[in-house]
């Protein structure tokens, strides 16, 4: 294996972990705040493919409005799912909780094949095909944009949740929500806002695959969220620079697995990496030891 | 008392058996139905073992259909390899492969409880998710299976043996869950604990539910494979390990008629709508989320169905004059 | 050597931490069979951890737990229970959604020996492990005055019945040692004085031993012998009821609690 190919790799798989990332991102947040897998998070990330896809092929636009566009339709999305499907099931068990959120997803999946046919769509190509030869190295002018949307979002989603009021309660709440709530924090509102940031968060990374990919179908969602989710544990669900590791580190080793020929074993290598890190270090490369309390 | 209430019940097996016999030699049960019986019964079958997981031991797996395909694949190997033609011999090699894919299956079950009964709650959803796909995957890529594409097999098991096998799963796990293991099994549910502070193996108990729970799977695999012509990886992912989970939740976690009444459900309404399959899978998950929503522990929650009978068959409650 | 091997439990040098949090430091208590012995302290003394490094729910980040001969810290929390120490908890945890009778037979499963498989085939072991079982849950709901409840679930009982059912199922371990925490707790002064007549008695008849973590002190003074006082993790004195009443450290212990 040459250094020159080796480096090309390890672009493909920024490229790629970045996408995962920020899909991560929306898992890890909801996580942190109310301790549930939000399964139909990679399905908000189908409907803002389609969003993405609806509005570069039938309305023309462009390819930054179309992302804003699936980004505000998505964030609305993920609070009706919350309002409508979480929120009734706040204080019973993380079971049922469960089981509603995988519920939700098959709602979305076939929802949406049931309103737009299980067909596959091409999408348009919004960006011009240049291709830059950095020295050895070919780089696409999609790679660019991804990392550069995923660097911008994720910078924006840092100062957002240090420095804003809106992030200050979000910690507040994931701290704790009894005592949040007692100092005055709306905690419904702190959940419907985390839950409108990870959408649009996944609304990007939605577009940007239906990009990457050119296509886009409704089970479109299913094996990318569930990559995603295992970026968030493997980096330590619940911490967001976590989501980021993971997601890098989850797309790299896809990216590599394929690479020296195992293309077809890549999705098992994404979930033999979950298994292990849930025996060895369930809490994630990140994460701190918590016990149950007796 | 007891052994007058057990032949009621077996007599009245025997009859519907013989009846549906009867009705389907003269046509009058279309190929169809008998079909959708036949899989009720594989669906019992997978119900019955997730739910002594999940419903009674109170470990949420969402792997179900990689234990069912171990099982399918485990017998349809002995089918394949032994060249197994319609005879006199398949007296021997239908038991000797379905056992072959329970065991099998029991021992993945073993094999992926060992190291998961660390995990608590959603990781070990997760966990199970993987380890669905993994199977999945991995059948996918092993060309002595058949790869992609499958493995041919012919119909050697048909309503009767499916018919008699669930009952038979019926009555082992009814047994199982009404003793002192079973309650060992639904002590864990409950506190943990607590559970193991009164001197029970929590670990010994979870790995036998997994394996018990997993076997049964392997079981309906194995029925599935030598009844559907054609096993192939795609059959088994993620959906129908969610479907089984489904039935057992609709019917109620931690009661076995519930999960029979859910598996029955679902499986004529899953036929019942085949052909619009988006249709089918929206009312399923609103009525999944619905009913988490207003009646999170199932329709028929812990509680059985009770037959007429003075002592109960399926009397679960600790009922101190009870025969157990 | 020989005395100490006959030591029914000794505790040495007990430090336990949680992330530098230190809850218990160098505790040691001796006990002998068929002693009575009392745990108190200020609340967030230490009590319930010294419970949870006994039953084996936490491993002690340091020194040894012997009981009976045996060192038990290391071991795994139902192992610990099957050697003969059994445990209430202040937060009662029952099995909730099971019956009285289910929640006392579940305790004595570790004495059964039929096999899963001998009960999924309703082979003759079950049937006879099962009667015994049965027979021995109803002896002890009669000792607790609970037959009456036996199919009732146990979330449903009262407050003070949710608690006599917890002594109840650790005795059906048939414990040699039994740790009682805070076992009057939510209870009026007559049903206090019936748990003490129920205490003594229990010591009588199965020749047990017991330690007991409780903040009534008529309680305390009224049935123990010994009495240890905790505070801040650490020991501070031990003594009969009557020494430990007229300490003045424990008194200012006490009285620094009081006055926060």
């Amino acid at each position: 294996m040459s250094a020159e190919f080796i480096l090309q790799q390890l672009l493909n798989g920024v490229s790629l972990g970045s996408i995962y990332a920020l899909i991560a991102l929306g898992y890890t947040m909801v996580y942190g705040i109310i301790q549930l897998i939000n399964f139909a998070h990679g399905d908000v990330m189908m409907v803002g493919a389609y969003t993405g896809w609806y509005c570069t092929t039938v309305l023309h636009m462009s390819f930054l409005p179309a992302m804003l566009v699936a980004m505000l339709a998505c964030s609305v999305l993920g609070v009706v799912i919350e309002r409508v499907a979480y929120k009734p099931l706040r204080k019973s068990t993380r079971l049922a909780a469960l089981i509603t959120a995988i519920g939700m997803s098959f709602f979305l999946e076939y929802g949406m094949m049931f309103l737009v046919s299980p067909q596959t769509r091409t999408f348009p190509p919004v960006f011009p095909q240049t291709i830059y030869h950095i020295g050895p190295l070919t780089v696409k002018y999609g790679d660019i944009v991804i990392i550069t949307v995923t660097v911008c979002l994720m910078t924006l989603l840092t100062v957002v949740v240090k420095y804003t009021r809106i992030g200050k309660a979000m910690r507040a709440v994931s701290f704790d929500k009894e005592a949040a709530a007692l100092m005055g924090i709306n905690v419904n509102n702190v959940i419907s806002a985390t839950f409108a940031i990870g959408s649009a968060l996944a609304a990007a990374a939605g577009v940007l695959i239906g990009v990457y990919y050119n296509t886009v179908q409704p089970l479109m969602g299913i094996m990318p969220g569930l990559k995603a989710f295992v970026a968030a544990v493997l980096g330590g669900i619940g911490i967001i620079p976590g989501a980021m590791l993971g997601g890098l580190a989850l797309g790299l080793t896809e990216v590599f697995v394929s690479a020296i020929g195992f293309s077809t074993w890549r999705d098992a290598g994404a979930f033999l990496i979950l298994i292990i890190v849930l025996i060895v270090k369930p809490t994630g490369l990140l994460g701190q030891n918590t016990r149950e309390k007796v | 008392m007891r052994w007058e209430k057990n032949l009621i019940l077996l007599a009245a097996a025997g009859v519907f058996f013989v009846l549906t016999s009867i009705l389907a030699g003269r046509g009058l049960i279309s190929r169809f139905v008998l079909l959708t019986m036949t899989q009720v019964c594989i669906y019992i079958i997978l119900a019955l073992g997730l739910n002594l997981i999940t419903g009674f031991t109170g470990q949420l797996s969402i792997g179900h259909a990689g234990f069912m395909s171990i099982g399918a694949y485990g017998a349809g190997f002995i089918m394949k390899t032994f060249d197994v033609q319609a005879g006199p011999t398949l007296i021997f090699f239908i038991p000797f492969a379905l056992i072959f894919g329970v065991l099998v299956a029991a021992a993945f079950g073993v094999l992926l409880g060992l190291p998961t009964l660390r995990l608590r709650g959603d990781y070990l959803a997760i966990a199970t998710i993987g380890f669905g796909e993994i199977v999945r995957i991995v059948l996918l890529n092993t060309k002595a299976l058949g790869g992609a594409s499958g493995m041919p097999l012919k119909q050697f098991v048909g309503w009767g043996a499916a018919y008699w096998l669930m009952l038979l799963s019926v009555v082992l796990i009814y047994n199982f869950v009404n003793s002192s293991h079973g309650r060992a099994c639904i002590a864990i549910r409950e506190n943990e604990i607590a559970a193991e502070t009164m001197g029970i193996n929590t670990t010994k108990y979870k790995v036998m539910a997994f394996a018990i729970g997993a076997g049964l799977a392997g079981l309906a695999g194995g029925i599935y494979a030598n009844h559907m012509y054609m096993i192939q990886p795609s059959t088994f992912n993620f959906l129908k390990s969610f479907e089984i989970l489904v039935m057992v939740v609709l019917g109620g976690l931690g009661s076995i008629t519930g999960c029979i009444l859910g598996a029955i459900v679902m499986t004529v309404m899953n036929n019942a709508l085949g052909i619009f399959p988006e249709i089918r899978m929206i009312i399923v998950s609103v009525l999944l989320v619905t009913m988490m929503i207003f009646r999170p522990n199932g329709l028929m929650g812990t509680t059985e169905l009770r037959l007429p009978f003075r002592r109960g068959p399926f009397g679960t409650k600790g009922d101190m004059t009870n025969g157990g | 050597m020989a005395a100490e091997t006959k030591q029914f439990l000794r505790v040495e040098n007990l430090s336990q931490s949680f992330s530098g949090l230190k809850a218990v430091t160098n505790f040691s208590m001796q006990m002998e069979e068929g002693e009575l012995v009392g745990l108190i302290g200020p609340n967030g003394a230490g009590k319930t951890t010294i419970f949870n490094l006994l039953s084996g729910i936490y491993t002690p980040t340091a020194g040894t737990i012997i009981f009976r001969g045996e060192k038990l810290n290391g071991l795994p929390t139902y192992k610990v229970a099957q050697r003969g120490l059994a445990r209430t908890f202040q937060n009662i945890r029952l099995f909730a959604d099971l019956s009285v009778a289910d929640n006392v037979k579940i305790a004595y499963h570790q004495h059964v020996t039929h096999t899963a498989l001998s009960s999924m085939l309703r082979l003759p072991g079950h049937y006879k492990n099962e009667k015994i079982m049965r027979d021995k849950a109803l002896e002890l709901l009669k000792v607790f005055q609970l037959e009456d409840k036996a199919a009732e679930q146990a979330k449903n009982l009262p407050y003070g019945q949710q608690r006599r059912l917890e002594i109840a199922r650790a005795m059906a371990t048939e414990p040699k040692l039994l740790l009682l925490d805070e076992p009057a707790a939510g209870m009026n002064p007559q049903e206090t004085r019936e748990l003490m007549e129920l205490i003594r008695w229990l010591r009588e008849t199965y020749a047990l031993t017991i330690l007991l973590i409780e903040h009534d002190m008529s309680l305390v003074m009224g049935v123990c012998e010994r009495v240890y006082v905790l505070e801040y993790g650490m020991l501070l004195t031990v003594g009969t009821p009557d020494e430990v009443r007229s300490d003045q450290r424990v008194i200012d212990a006490y009285l620094g609690e009081e006055a926060q």
